[in-house]
């Protein structure tokens, strides 16, 4: 009997997806001083694992029923559709990355920056750029992890499907790929040269382990996560982990790494998702769930619904996320970069984003439907939009 | 016993409030600026014994100003006005060996040329823009410096590195951050100074020393930035010095 997975949306899952969608926002404008309270920069991981965990997890919850209900195929096939969504939403945010480009190129004129005036050139030809951004090879700062999230789902149905027949081995299969990959260097090529910056079989681990967690290994492994040592050892990971952080921005403290361990922990790779950061996720994730019960009252406060609802409309918030971090970047410089200012539009985004998550709810409410409702089990719908 | 005298370094460093360079517009936090904790035996040689100074920039477009008169004005250039200054008694020369669009792994393969021809006892490489705009996988680029330090170093001249230039319109266009740090890792590993560019001029942005995001043809900010680099580059090499005359240690 393959697990079944849960029979109701778990909120908290929403709640952090929501905030990792508001840390994400405010981590794309450079220099905002808001994004000094973001969570990297208090320890390793960022918003970026809390999004691939939860979809992962969500991922799973929704198309591992269809797969049982549905079989193989049509689970698929949804999975794909969701694949092409994101693909599709992805290319229109790279239009209006382009345009906000193409505006600054012309009114770009200062002699100090004439080596940065290089980012325009792809500009100058549009018949290799587009193409190359169309295949996923060309992907502008900060637009990397829908491609991600893109790469992820095309391979989720074995995934999936391994998972619902043998959910260790699926595990393991997936943690011998993230260190094949570290062995060998495996990664995709990016236009023009380099590769993806978040990779992709690198990036899966934490995928699967949602993944894992949504069709009953959270359960499995419930007891042990709550277990006095785990917490301990999560405690001091993340004080060491906040400790080494701190010595990035106050340099003074920085002579207090030991040489040895900081040759030996340095680079810390994003790209790869580095153990480092994995084990500071998981840290988190741990004394999250151990403090946080799923039937946590808050969890229906009115306080947390802004949350809650950015979170069950997480692709049409995040991509908004990005337009809105391109935005605010283009205030700062075209207006006013004060503090007051920065305050403001990180507020003001995360106000829009809030509005703009309770719009699509109500969209979907008077077309007769209900992502959010604790009453209904998942359907098609949901399946469809809110992996 | 080093990391000791490192930490002693950087700690008087940081509790210091604000170093004066000798135009106070290019004052930066402490912090900022004391980028040399390490020494240039090198260079404390040729200054001591030969009194001669052979420095070679090795750079991309943001070590030189466009437009008319433009390489005159640019840190290189005034950076040997500086040194002739401070040190009189000095032969200085600072030979520019800059092109626009050029990556670090492309700098790399002059080095030959460059250390026969000129026998440089400093190379300042400032790198990293092109790299970021091309995105270069940030661990080639790690070892790209690693290897062009080691290069440079094996030729007989010490390396001081120069990072990224911060600029607050592309800021969301180039991800300079994986390369910054990965230069900062070179610079400790291979114990070279290192002249952060990038955080000195995002303070001088933020303070409000420079304005950093206008749009304009005129070179006149641009020309006291550079200057400000070059009196910066100047502090580095002076500490350097001085750090290898009071420790002096066998160079490798």
């Amino acid at each position: 009997m393959p697990p079944a997975p849960p029979a109701q949306r778990d909120l908290r899952l929403d709640l952090f997806r929501g905030l990792a969608l508001w840390l994400i926002f405010l981590d794309h404008i450079p220099s905002n001083v808001v994004s000094w309270g973001t969570i990297r920069n208090f320890g390793f991981s960022d918003a970026a694992e809390i999004f691939i965990f939860i979809s992962g997890y969500t991922a799973a919850f929704v198309y591992g029923r269809a797969m049982q209900e549905r079989g193989f195929i049509v689970a698929s096939a949804r999975i794909l559709k969701r694949a092409w969504q994101i693909y599709v939403a992805h290319m229109f945010l790279f239009v209006i990355y382009m345009a906000e480009i193409a505006y600054v190129s012309s009114s770009f004129e200062n002699p100090l920056y004439h080596e940065e005036m290089g980012i325009f050139d792809f500009l100058k030809q549009p018949d290799v750029t587009l193409i190359q951004a169309l295949l996923l090879k060309f992907k502008p700062v900060n637009m990397d992890v829908l491609p991600l999230y893109i790469a992820l789902l095309l391979g989720f149905p074995p995934l999936l499907w391994l998972l619902q027949k043998q959910p260790t081995v699926a595990l393991a299969v997936s943690a011998a790929l993230y260190a094949l990959t570290w062995h060998f260097g495996w990664n995709l090529p990016a236009y023009p040269t380099g590769y993806w910056w978040f990779n992709p079989f690198a990036w899966q681990l934490l995928f699967a382990l949602g993944a894992w967690c949504a069709l009953g290994g959270a359960q499995r492994i419930g007891p042990f996560i709550r277990s006095p040592v785990i917490l301990g050892a999560a405690i001091v990971y993340l004080l060491f982990a906040f400790a080494i952080v701190m010595t990035w921005h106050f340099s003074a403290l920085a002579a207090y790494v030991p040489k040895w361990l900081g040759e030996a922990m340095y680079p810390i790779d994003k790209i790869n998702l580095d153990v480092l950061r994995l084990a500071h996720f998981l840290a988190l994730a741990a004394i999250t769930v151990r403090f946080i019960p799923v039937d946590w009252p808050g969890l229906q406060s009115l306080w947390l619904r802004p949350a809650i609802l950015c979170g069950q409309h997480s692709l049409e918030i995040f991509c908004l996320g990005i337009f809105l971090s391109f935005a605010g970047h283009f205030v700062f410089n075209e207006i006013s970069d004060a503090v007051f200012m920065q305050i403001l539009v990180s507020a003001l985004g995360i106000a829009i984003m809030c509005a703009a998550a309770a719009l699509i709810s109500w969209y979907k409410r008077i077309e007769g439907r209900s992502p959010g409702s604790r009453s209904k089990p998942p359907d098609a719908d949901l399946a469809g939009g809110e992996a | 016993m080093r990391e000791l005298t490192a930490a002693a370094v950087t700690l008087m460093a940081g509790l210091g409030t604000v170093l004066a360079a000798e135009s106070p517009d290019c004052a930066v936090a402490a912090h900022l600026a004391a980028a040399s904790e390490y020494p240039l035996p090198r260079v404390a040689v040729a200054v001591d014994r030969a009194r001669t100074l052979d420095i070679v920039v090795m750079g991309a477009g943001s070590s030189t100003l466009a437009g008319p008169g433009g390489t005159d004005l640019a840190y290189p250039a005034r950076l040997q006005i500086v040194l002739s200054k401070r040190f009189p008694d000095v032969k200085t020369k600072v030979v520019t060996n800059v092109k626009s669009r050029r990556s670090a792994a492309e700098m790399t393969e002059g080095f030959e040329k460059v250390l026969t021809e000129e026998k440089p006892v400093l190379v300042i490489w400032q790198s990293g823009t092109v790299d970021a705009i091309t995105g270069v996988d940030p661990d080639d680029y790690r070892a790209t410096l690693e290897e062009g330090v080691q290069l440079l170093q094996a030729g007989g001249a010490d390396v001081v590195l120069v990072n990224m230039q911060y600029s607050p319109r592309t800021e969301s266009m180039i991800a300079i951050q994986a390369y910054a740090d990965n230069m900062r890792l070179v610079a400790q590993h291979r114990e070279v100074p290192l002249l952060d560019r990038f955080a000195i001029m995002r303070h001088w942005s933020e303070s409000g020393t420079f304005d950093l995001s206008t749009a304009t043809r005129k070179l006149e900010t641009a020309a006291r930035i550079h200057d400000c680099l070059a009196q910066l580059l100047a502090d580095v090499i002076r500490d350097g010095i001085k750090l290898s005359r009071d420790q002096p240690k066998p160079i490798q």
